[in-house]
């Protein structure tokens, strides 16, 4: 575990000094291409570039700078969300097998402490005599949330895309959120969550839920940076079986990355279903049953005694 | 002239008196606990909530157990001065301000655990900048406050009269306390005008501080019920809270008669009569909550729902069972048996009554909190080992125990500071009789 932990924080310290550069590069209101500028020497290696003119033009590598693709997001346009979308999310049980792949690439997305898996993988069995499979849980994004019902300070909320995310720059840690939800989704930071220097110092950004902080709330966010990018969450890019779909309801189209369906027919042909629609929570997840599933349950048991011996 | 000297004796036998040498040292143990749960506290500020024992599934511990049981026993302020004073309940009187004081400490502490159990209490301001309404833990912040200041008013008005008299006697109380009582009380006269005015106020404070005790109470539980979880989603929760909340405070208030009783000897004040009668209410209010807890347990347990049958089975003969039958029996069954007899209502069988009935009480409160937690609608999985079980850590224990002990300082201090048994009313009553 410890290798590749300090391969992903050395991987994330690159990314860091990439942004940091940039927010320089932003802030500075000389001309970014001027030789000299903030005493960097020229390399002698040009670079051809289109410019906004669209003429052709020569630079010296020395003078180039990383640019984010995106502005960053304030706290107010993350607390309104993407207009226009209505984010779901299809979970296909018949073809995880518990590799957790989901579950490591959320957590290295999100900086988590071990323990702090916002993806879980349940073993479940309805009845002694029903088949057992294998179901992945993120946080439902309910369109009726207990959790943002019962938050004093409005510190977790719901976004017009159906997102439900956390303000952990205002979250009181009372935790009866957590005592709401009935999916058992959320984790709290009991202490402090032990991050790399250049990701705790960051500003905490609702979206992309970093840096996760001591005495805090933290749940999936539904990759809501990733979608905001037109990308795909981190879970479901990660497993190989495409167990996982997301997409847009008001599009009604759902991809897992290899294969795209029409959400609404792909619910009608394969008889999906969301958790506990007795307790009327209107999740945005929806699951498929384990019908003609790709691998026997016990498949995915070895995998299972890492965290649950 | 006979009935003013016996008047003066009522007076120099109800004066606050400083501590002897047991109650120094009564207040050394109080503060000593406070000062071990003040490091425990601090230590839970510095490295955060991971000190505690609390984890993803048990999110709220015996922090919160302690919550409710303070505001619990906090509504006996409401009971034994207001609805015995608008009953028409005449023996009362002289429990009333031991019942205000209990309130007022309770409901501090009862505030002051809450913030404890904030995983960030830094930014408690955001309650007031961010503050939700249709949050329950904003109704509990709005209806504890009240409650806290009606309870301090009530405990304050029906002083003025006996501070009156404490300032009469500055030798005894020494300078400190004497500046202390002027600035609390030296506006009162005590003409005709004033004893309306405080009659009428005291009468519109009893009358309000129904309804928000009974609010303070039903709000804590709809922290519980107002979630899907097994064991919290009942519509019997308010009522369940409020039967258990009277219980508690009239045992606590039955202990706190005893004790003040032998340690002032107010053999005279406090009779055998008042153990009887408060035996009686003590016996009548454990009928009302067993009532509540056969309501709460018999028809789930009849219908042993497929979510709510592991948290039931842990309850009644699983790992929470001992704790379970020993709260039901020594909280609420052996006080009916022994309080139907008559000499099950003299003042020490009484008191043990009463410390069975608080012991009881505050495991019923640990038991209200965790067995739900560590019985969620989904599996307990992929979380390490220890987020399944629940045993709180020495800072919870540390922190909670000073916390019943910074209550029972702040009943102290204020026993030492104002009369225990109220001057004035004893007097007048007194001279009524003599009449």
């Amino acid at each position: 575990m410890e290798p590749e932990n300090n391969s992903r924080r050395d991987f994330l310290l690159t990314g860091l000094v990439a942004a940091g550069l940039t927010v320089a590069g932003c802030n500075s209101k000389k001309d970014p291409f001027e030789a000299g500028a903030e005493g960097v020497a020229a390399s002698g290696k040009k670079v051809k570039l289109l410019s906004v003119d669209g003429e052709v033009i020569e630079v010296d590598e020395a003078f180039l700078k990383p640019v984010p693709h995106l502005p960053e997001v304030s706290n107010a346009e993350a607390r309104v969300g993407i207009p226009g979308k209505k984010f779901v999310m299809v979970i296909d049980l018949s073809r995880c097998k518990n590799l957790k792949k989901c579950q490591s690439a959320c957590n290295m997305a999100h900086d988590l402490n071990p323990g702090h898996n916002w993806i879980k993988v349940n073993p479940m069995q309805g009845a002694e005599h029903t088949a057992p499979y294998w179901e992945p849980t993120t946080c439902m994004h309910c369109d009726e949330p207990p959790c943002v019902k019962v938050c004093p300070v409005d510190a977790t909320f719901k976004r017009q895309d159906g997102i439900v995310l956390i303000d952990s720059d205002r979250c009181i840690g009372c935790r009866f959120c957590m005592a709401a939800c009935p999916y058992s989704t959320r984790v709290f930071n009991w202490g402090e969550p032990d991050l790399p220097a250049a990701v705790a110092s960051q500003p905490y950004s609702a979206e992309t839920s970093i840096p996760q902080k001591k005495g805090t709330v933290g749940k999936c966010d539904f990759c809501a940076d990733m979608t905001r990018m037109g990308m795909l969450p981190h879970c479901v890019s990660a497993c190989p079986n495409g167990t996982f779909f997301f997409g847009d309801l008001n599009e009604d189209s759902v991809t897992n990355g290899a294969d795209t369906y029409r959400f609404s027919d792909l619910i009608k042909d394969k008889a999906g279903y969301r958790l506990m629609e007795d307790l009327g929570t209107k999740p945005s997840v929806y699951y498929l049953p384990p019908a003609g599933r790709n691998f026997p349950f016990e498949s995915g048991l070895e995998n299972d005694k890492t965290q649950n011996s | 002239m006979e009935n003013s000297l016996k008047g003066e004796q009522i007076v120099q036998e109800l004066l606050p008196r400083k501590f002897k040498t047991s109650g120094r040292i009564w207040v050394g143990i109080l503060v000593a606990i406070c000062l071990v749960g003040v490091y425990a506290y601090y230590r839970q500020l510095r490295y955060g909530l991971i000190v505690t024992n609390m984890r993803d599934y048990v999110s709220w511990g015996i922090y919160i157990s302690n919550f409710v049981f303070f505001v619990a026993i906090s509504l006996v302020g409401s009971l034994i001065t207001a609805v015995f004073r608008l009953a028409g309940v005449k023996w009362g009187a002289p429990l009333t301000r031991i019942a205000e004081m209990i309130a007022v400490g309770a409901i501090i502490f009862a505030s002051i655990i809450i913030i404890v159990d904030m995983g960030s209490p830094e930014r408690f301001y955001n309650l007031f900048l961010y503050g939700r309404i249709q949050s329950p833990i904003m109704w509990d912040v709005i209806v504890i406050t009240t409650y806290f200041f009606i309870s301090l008013l009530l405990l304050y008005y029906p002083l003025l009269p006996d501070i009156k008299i404490l300032l009469r006697f500055k030798e005894k109380s020494g300078p400190g306390l004497h500046k202390f009582y002027s600035f609390l009380g030296s506006f009162w006269k005590g003409d005709h005008k004033q004893y309306l005015l405080s009659k009428k106020a005291i009468n519109v404070l009893c009358i309000a501080i129904i309804p928000v005790a009974f609010t303070i109470h039903t709000v804590t539980s709809w922290l519980f019920a107002t979630t899907y979880r097994p064991g919290w989603d009942s519509t019997n929760f308010g009522a369940y809270f409020i039967a258990g909340a009277f219980l508690v405070g009239a045992g606590s208030v039955v202990v706190a008669m005893y004790i003040f009783r032998t340690w002032y000897h107010l053999d005279k004040y406090i009779t055998v009569e008042h153990f009887d009668k408060m035996g009686r209410v003590l016996v009548l209010l454990c009928l009302l909550y067993l009532y509540f807890n056969v309501n709460e347990f018999l028809t789930p347990f009849f219908k042993m729902k497929e979510s709510e049958a592991g948290y039931l089975n842990d309850l009644f003969s699983g790992s929470f069972a001992p704790i379970f039958w020993f709260a039901v029996l020594t909280g609420i069954v052996l006080p009916i048996i022994i309080l139907l007899f008559k000499a099950g209502r003299k003042p020490l069988p009484m008191f043990i009554v009463g410390i069975m009935v608080v012991v009881g009480a505050w495991f019923k409160r640990y038991l209200i909190v965790t067995p739900t937690l560590l019985h969620p609608f989904m599996p307990m999985h992929d979380v390490p080992k220890m987020y399944t079980h629940y045993f709180p850590s020495w800072e919870e224990w540390a922190i909670s125990m000073a916390s019943l002990a910074g209550a029972m300082l702040v009943i102290t201090i204020l026993c030492r500071i104002f009369p225990i048994i109220p001057i004035q009313e004893t007097l007048d009553e007194h001279h009524e009789t003599a009449k």
